[in-house]
């Protein structure tokens, strides 16, 4: 029966499309098969969801080898959230690639970027299925090595250096993690993540445990971007393919986010983590740098593309701020934020990808006087800044909401206060563009009137209205944030 | 076992932080992947070195032999060095690109480059 199969099709399918659009090399075919394998994860991962809401965590056995022997797949309540949100985002910007990359790189390199884009995909949604800490490595480095080069496909040169410095970085990152499950596995002799969680409060020493969890927390937070190890988000963002920035930025951090929090909360245990090493205490301080000093950043920023990758660190931040505040309500705004977060970038880099087809570039200048020529764009990035900044009635204020009772109900008013003035500056960086594309005359290099293609404006507005429905219908986002919280906590309250 | 024992860990620790200098301290876009391999490589012994068990034999199932070497670390390592080569190669294919763009592939003649077509555009 392929149903009990779901959890390594998920990931098999994208997998084996890549070198099936390498074969075939035709541009059409490329997308045509890109775009079926997304849909049929996203189909497989709202079934996973589905059936992980009815029945409870759901652990496959990869050729029938039972855990902890075999590599275990393993889907519950935070897995099958993340699994939405990545093959969402996955499909739509699929359907979006078409004529934005069409119009990026030479046809005849186009079947190149779906077989790429199809391996990051497959990488990010293994990543995230896998319930072995060795094979979560493999994932990783698929989906990186994928997105370095899908990141040096952009069109300026600088896309080459920025790769470059996300390889160096990211490898570090990588080398790091495996490093931390070394340790770990030195201590229990298991490599699956459940046996590994069991084993571990018996490990003698318990200053390898600790070595072990510092080591997968800087390897994890530099793919994560969590600041001072964010540096090369920017370049990256800013120079890769429209297409690619929107999916690394809606997916690629989250899923690093996930790992996190597995291995926080799944592995070392809540106790462990705040306990032995100030880990909640460094959390806070980071994301609360990460927040006020990137949201500042983002102020001065030339360059829409660069502006919305500084505010991607600033948001990491605020999951990385959930993380740290230890609490269930923090934990629910951490995993809710990742949602809200997610589809909020991917509509605003998707849009910010339309302006940069039409005007050649996403720099202020081409900005101006857009409310007029582009108001479609326009409003759409105007809904998902409103859900940047976290007005009610947009998928962002939900999150935000959260994190804002976490922090008075740790009794951290200033930490409130905090989350509170930085969504001001998020509402002045948003209304920056409200001022160049409303209230300024068009320049020079402003686009002639006329939208984006409609392949590439309809699935931009889709993430837009999803912006406000989950502002509105929070069944699934905070529901399922609060399910994978209580999973992910067990009997702490 | 006595410090002196434990040289596998001792040249695991040089080789990392060996690695990791070269990776910040060189410009050279290859020196820097040379570092990061070095890094990298430091890992596999990370791995290797405790698999070797004090009076274990080769794990092949045997009369006689009683204690076994770890083969489990010798397969990861393995999977650690295939991502390792395809990182290397994917990184000096980005320093040939760099280098046919730029010219150079020396990481401040680059900055600068950037800085002067930055401040002409």
């Amino acid at each position: 029966m392929t149903l009990a199969h779901l959890p390594a099709l998920v990931v098999v399918v994208p997998l084996i499309a890549a070198p099936l659009i390498v074969l075939l090399r035709r541009s059409t075919a490329a997308w045509a098969i890109a775009l079926a394998a997304c849909a049929f994860s996203f189909a497989a991962a709202l079934l996973l969801a589905a059936e992980v809401l009815a029945a409870g965590a759901i652990s496959y056995h990869l050729g029938s080898w039972p855990p902890p022997w075999g590599i275990e797949y393993r889907v519950d309540a935070l897995s099958a959230y993340v699994l939405v949100l990545v093959s969402g985002i996955g499909m739509v910007t699929a359907l979006y690639a078409w004529r934005s990359i069409a119009a990026e790189l030479p046809r005849d390199q186009l079947y190149l970027f779906y077989a790429l884009y199809c391996l990051c995909l497959s990488g990010l949604l293994g990543m995230t299925v896998t319930g072995d800490a060795f094979n979560l490595f493999v994932f990783m480095e698929i989906a990186s090595l994928s997105s370095y080069v899908l990141i040096a496909l952009g069109r300026h040169r600088r896309a080459l250096l920025a790769a470059y410095q996300y390889l160096i970085l990211g490898t570090i990152g990588a080398t790091f993690y495996v490093i931390g499950v070394g340790l770990l596995y030195l201590m229990t002799g298991t490599l699956n993540i459940a046996d590994i969680a069991e084993r571990l409060p018996q490990a003698g020493n318990p200053r390898a445990v600790l070595a072990a969890l510092a080591f997968i927390t800087v390897g994890v937070s530099l793919k994560l971007a969590l600041f001072p190890l964010h540096f090369w988000l920017p370049n990256a963002y800013a120079h890769a393919p429209s297409a690619v920035t929107a999916f690394l930025a809606a997916t690629a951090t989250k899923v690093a986010v996930y790992v996190l929090l597995r291995f926080y909360f799944g592995i070392f245990g809540f106790r462990l983590v705040t306990e032995s090493l100030p880990m909640p205490e460094i959390l806070l301080a980071l994301s609360v740098v990460a927040i006020v000093s990137a949201s500042l950043v983002a102020l001065w920023q030339a360059d829409l593309k660069r502006l919305f990758a500084y505010s991607s660190v600033a948001q990491i931040g605020y999951i990385t701020l959930g993380i740290g505040m230890a609490s269930r309500e923090g934990l629910t705004a951490a995993v809710a934020h990742l949602f809200n977060h997610g589809i909020t970038k991917g509509a605003l880099f998707l849009l910010v990808g339309g302006i940069a087809l039409r005007a050649g570039s996403a720099s202020f200048d081409a900005v101006r006087g857009l409310g007029r020529r582009m108001p479609l764009t326009s409003l759409g990035i105007v809904i998902a800044g409103l859900s940047l900044i976290g007005v009610p009635g947009t998928a962002g204020f939900t999150s935000k909401w959260y994190l804002v009772l976490g922090a008075i109900g740790a009794g951290r008013w200033w930490l409130a206060a905090l989350i509170v003035l930085t969504s001001l500056i998020a509402l002045a960086y948003v209304w920056r563009f409200v001022e160049a594309a409303y209230l300024s005359e068009p320049g020079a290099r402003t686009p002639e009137a006329g939208e984006a293609p409609a392949a590439m404006l309809a699935p931009a507005w889709l993430l837009v209205a999803a912006c406000v429905y989950f502002g509105f219908e929070t069944s699934f986002n905070i529901g399922g944030a609060a399910r994978a919280a209580a999973l992910l906590l067990g009997g702490v309250p | 076992m006595s410090a002196l024992g434990h040289y596998s860990y001792w040249i695991t620790v040089l080789l990392m932080v060996a690695g990791l200098y070269i990776v910040i301290a060189r410009g050279n876009l290859v020196k820097k992947l040379i570092g990061l391999s070095i890094f990298q490589t430091s890992v596999y012994l990370l791995y290797i070195a405790p698999g070797k068990l004090v009076g274990g034999t080769a794990p092949i199932v045997a009369d006689g032999f009683k204690l076994y070497s770890n083969p489990l670390p010798h397969v990861l390592i393995l999977t650690a060095i295939v991502v390792g080569v395809a990182t290397l190669a994917l990184g000096l294919a980005l320093a040939v690109r760099i280098r046919e763009a730029y010219g150079s592939i020396e990481e401040d003649e680059i900055l600068a480059a950037d800085r002067d077509s930055e401040g002409r555009a």
